[in-house]
């Protein structure tokens, strides 16, 4: 009796459309990011009914965290080099080059000036364990103002964003909008997440 | 496509041909690495960028003679507390008005704002005033009513002692 032979497939598959499709989406990805920038703090916004977007460039970032920390960041590197020149010309601090680009690195702080030079120097290991203590903005030491007035000589196309915790509190929110109302800012976001509007009201 | 049938040598006429290795390639490492990037671009990649909520903070009057009162019937005080508190008064803290209690919820302030009241009155200006002990979400949260129900004046005003004052009697908290 001849016995049946299975015919054996060949088991591969011919992967060719499944490479197509993944270097489509590798290409749409990488097209499409901006690299998460590390931020010195984690903020839960809250949410708001504005469909208003954030522009992309040109924007400061004050964070005001739960425990009142505030927190200054500004896009453009060299924005933020001809930014700490300045600052550090008030304050006769002087940077290195190489602290210049550590700071044009950065995506926001929250040191005091005087510790700015021994933080910038940092490995950047160990400047991501440092606890900051926040950004002065008492009126005694308003470095705040300073850093939004020198900011927008630097760059006059800014515009201001408050980026708040839903859990800071209400006075420091309150200063910070003083301190930039005391610079001839009336104008500026606060940053929120997205919720739907209510249909029937 | 990348994998090419190879021709059957038909081996006639005794001629030596060039024994032709297969065109076909492993694709899966390719995969993989194509794999591999999809990961690390989607894990990097922050989508949606921020919603904003844009306030435009009135210019800080130096000269207060400037500024015209406001009169008690086109009034209204919206106090936030402490543990997300909210109370509301009609008129001026001058005529020791009702306060009442209110809340952020769908059927809270948004129902006084969407009121007779408030609606009809073109001239009502609703005042916020937030205590020392509310958090920034309650005055999100409360722009965003105002925003929900379009209500167009208001202002941002430090709270008084005679506030506190009225809601502690009235409330006894």
């Amino acid at each position: 009796m001849p016995k049946v032979k299975v015919k054996r497939k060949n088991p591969s598959l011919d992967m060719t459309p499944m490479v197509d499709l993944f270097f489509l989406l590798v290409t749409f990805f990488m097209l499409t990011a901006t690299a998460r920038p590390d931020e010195a703090i984690v903020v839960d916004t809250p949410s708001s009914v504005s469909e208003i977007k954030i522009p992309d460039t040109n924007v400061i970032t004050i964070t005001v965290g739960k425990d009142s920390r505030v927190f200054f960041g500004v896009d453009g590197q060299q924005t933020k080099e001809a930014l700490l020149d300045k600052i550090g010309g008030k304050y006769g601090v002087g940077f290195t080059p190489e602290e210049k680009r550590t700071f044009s690195l950065l995506s926001n702080f929250g040191v005091p000036i005087n510790q700015l030079k021994s933080f910038l120097s940092m490995e950047s290991s160990a400047r991501k364990e440092v606890n900051q203590p926040g950004i002065p903005i008492d009126s005694v030491h308003n470095e705040l103002g300073d850093w939004v007035l020198q900011t927008r000589l630097t760059n006059p196309k800014v515009v201001i964003a408050i980026k708040g915790d839903n859990d800071a509190d209400y006075p420091t929110v309150k200063r910070v909008i003083d301190v930039l109302q005391e610079k001839n800012v009336d104008r500026f976001n606060l940053i929120t997440d997205m919720e739907t509007m209510p249909r029937n009201l | 496509m990348a994998e090419i049938q190879e021709k059957a040598d038909s081996g006639k006429g005794g001629k030596k041909r060039a024994k032709r290795s297969s065109t076909k390639i492993d694709m899966t490492p390719l995969v993989d690495l194509a794999a591999l990037l999809i990961t690390f671009f989607m894990l990097t990649t922050t989508f949606n960028k921020p919603q904003t909520m844009e306030i435009n903070m009135p210019k800080k009057v130096k000269d207060e003679s400037e500024q015209m009162p406001l009169k008690a019937s086109n009034a209204m005080t919206i106090i936030l507390g402490d543990n997300d508190e909210l109370y509301y008064y009609f008129g001026l803290v001058e005529d020791e008005p009702e306060v009442v209690e209110s809340s952020y919820a769908a059927d809270g302030i948004r129902k006084v704002l969407t009121s007779q009241r408030v609606k009809s009155n073109e001239k009502m200006t609703v005042l916020i005033k937030p205590m020392e002990e509310s958090r920034y979400k309650n005055m999100v949260d409360i722009l965003d009513e105002l925003k929900i129900t379009d209500t167009k004046k208001f202002a941002m005003v430090e709270i008084a002692d005679a506030d506190k004052d009225l809601v502690q009697k009235q409330l006894g908290n």
